[in-house]
Formats: C-alpha cells, structure tokens, sequence
C-alpha cells in the first residue's frame, strides 16, 4: 500500500510549487506513472481522495493520470518493444541485454490552479 | 475554464527523497558510520539472520540495530535480550516503507559517535522499500527458499536495488522447488553486480560469509 505514502509526496511536492506560483486553489494535478512503476493508479487516485481534501489548497482537486507505456530496448539488435508483453527477452533476437527505456516514472506533469 | 492556469512541474515524486538521502550518506560518511538497508518480505528470517550475524560481529564493530516496523517492538526485544546490542524500534505508522526522513529520525536515538555500523531491518515487503533510498551505504535483502527461486522476476526492482541477496533457509530446500542455480540467473538478469550468499540462519550456515562481507564493508567504509 505504497499509495498513499506516493500520495503525501506528490502533496508536498504540489503545496511547493503552489506557493511558488502563488496559487491559492490547485483544481487539478496530472501525474505521470509509468505501466512498470508498481503504482496502481486507481489505488492513488482513492488515497489522493481520501488525504487531499483533508487540504484546503486541493479541496476538490482532480488526480488525472496519464499512463507511461513500458518500453525496453535490446542491445542485441537495436530493437524497442513492449515490455509488459515480452517482459525481459527480446521477441526479435530471444536476447536478454536489455533495459528499460521507459515506463518506471511517478512524475507530476503539471498542476491546473484555478 | 479560460482562468485556468497550468504550472509545468515535471518531477518525479521520489526526487526529493532521492536528494535527502544523498544528503544522509555523506554524513554518515563523515561520522565514519555505515548503514545497511536489509529488507525482505515478512517471515524470510530478517531477524533470526540478524541475531546470529550479530553475535558474530559484535566483538569486532560497534554495532546498532534500527527496527522499522507497522507496530509492536516484537523484533526489537527478540534482539536486545539475545545480543544485548542496542536496538531501537521505529514505528512507520501504518506505511509500509521507510524513507530517508524517517531513517534519519530514527539515527538521531543512536548514538553515533559510539558506533561503527547501523544496521536498518526495514519493513516486510518486497515492493514498496525498494523505491525509496533510505540513505543507507548498501541494500541487503533476504529472500527465503520457501518463497520460491522466481521472485527476482516478480519483483525486478528490489533485486535490481539490492548490492548482496542472501539466500535463507537452504536447510529446507529439498522440500521446495528451489533451483539455487535458475535463482542466482534470475538475481543476474535484474543485477549482474549483486552478491549472493546461500544461508541457513536456523543452523548458522553461511553465516560467516555474511559476517565477513559486513566486516569488510565496514572497513573499507571508514578508510575511504
């Protein structure tokens, strides 16, 4: 149930960059969370919920969470294809030298202040 | 929806974590204290490996031991009375992982100055204590041959955190269908650099191994 500690981080980081901008209501932050991540994105918009309108700041505020495809790259020959469906041998080359090339973020993309 | 303002942000959330425990490391390092993070899934044996490692090591390091648990001081007695080495519980409240905030609250019960080596048995999970860097000089996890020789592939970024693994309950392996071999492949394809030690902590077996690779950890810590 790491999601609600992810919660509270993404409160902290949102609060700092509320002040910054001098923003006096957030009505909405978008988040980046890789297919790989480990973060199940219904379980963090529940949480989000639960501890965000505990905030004046994010009273309403929307969690909205675009999804990062996972995607590994083969040093063998060069190829990028899906992670989740291949997982860590190339379907093109049955080489296991590959690495993520993307799909491990939990990012905040932007927030919206109203 | 004109008055709609978008502030880019573009961070990922563990990046002040990432920072606070970088933070954490150097001064460690400057206090000639080395921290290792040991974590596994509940019931792998964290502290029943700890306590025989311990009586090993404790006439050659000043040791401490931090335990992070959800609740209860279980662990914590249990290591006190058998090694007499002391022993503080942390209590995450209900998180189900530790991050380097928290373990610095936690360092700040020990006294430091007196010390060699802090040793952190974070909470049982294979998930969340893996994402966040405690400050710690090396990841240790534990892996019980009950679990199974796949776990590696189910849970990539622990194994692939982690500098040694240490393989327990091996006494038992003739009664699972554990391939140390395929485990060992498994552990090499998430993270050709990490160390791995087969032990038995009910029987002592490999033990020693663990000890040494402590000691000179610690060692080479200090004099860098």
């Amino acid at each position: 149930m790491h999601e609600l500690g992810i919660v509270f981080y993404i409160i902290r980081d949102v609060k700092k960059a509320a002040l910054e901008n001098a923003v006096e209501h957030v009505s909405a932050v978008v988040m980046n969370i890789g297919e790989v991540s480990t973060v199940v994105p219904e379980l963090l918009t529940d949480c989000w919920r639960w501890a965000a309108d505990k905030e004046p700041l994010l009273k309403g505020c929307v969690l909205k969470v675009n999804t990062i495809p996972a995607l590994t790259h083969c040093d063998g020959c060069g190829a990028e294809y899906e992670t989740v469906r291949y997982g860590k041998t190339c379907p093109h080359c049955n080489s296991e030298n590959t690495w993520l090339l993307q799909g491990r973020e939990v990012e905040i993309k932007e927030i919206e202040a109203t | 929806m004109d008055d709609v303002k978008i502030i880019e942000i573009k961070k990922s959330v563990f990046a002040d974590n990432d920072e606070d425990a970088d933070k954490l490391r150097k001064e460690l390092k400057g206090k000639g204290v080395y921290l290792l993070n040991l974590m596994s899934s509940p019931g792998a044996g964290k502290t029943t490996t700890l306590i025989g490692t311990l009586k090993r090591i404790q006439d050659q390091v000043r040791v401490a031991v931090m335990e992070a648990d959800i609740d209860s001081d279980v662990d914590a007695v249990k290591i006190q009375k058998a090694t007499g080495i002391p022993t503080i519980q942390l209590h995450t409240g209900g998180m189900c992982h530790l991050d380097a905030e928290m373990t610095r609250q936690g360092l700040d019960n020990v006294a430091l100055a007196d010390v060699d080596l802090v040793i952190l048995e974070n909470v049982g999970n294979l998930v969340c204590p893996a994402e966040f860097d405690t400050g710690a000089v090396r990841n240790a996890m534990i892996l019980s041959v009950p679990e199974g020789d796949d776990k590696p592939l189910k849970y990539p970024l622990m194994f692939s955190v982690c500098d040694l693994v240490l393989v327990n309950k091996v006494d038992v392996m003739p009664y699972f269908d554990f391939d140390l071999d395929k485990c060992r492949e498994y552990v090499r394809m998430r993270n050709p650099k990490a160390r791995i030690i087969p032990i038995c902590a009910k029987t002592g077996e490999g033990l020693d191994d663990f000890a040494d690779w402590l000691l000179a950890e610690v060692k080479s810590w200090k004099q860098d």
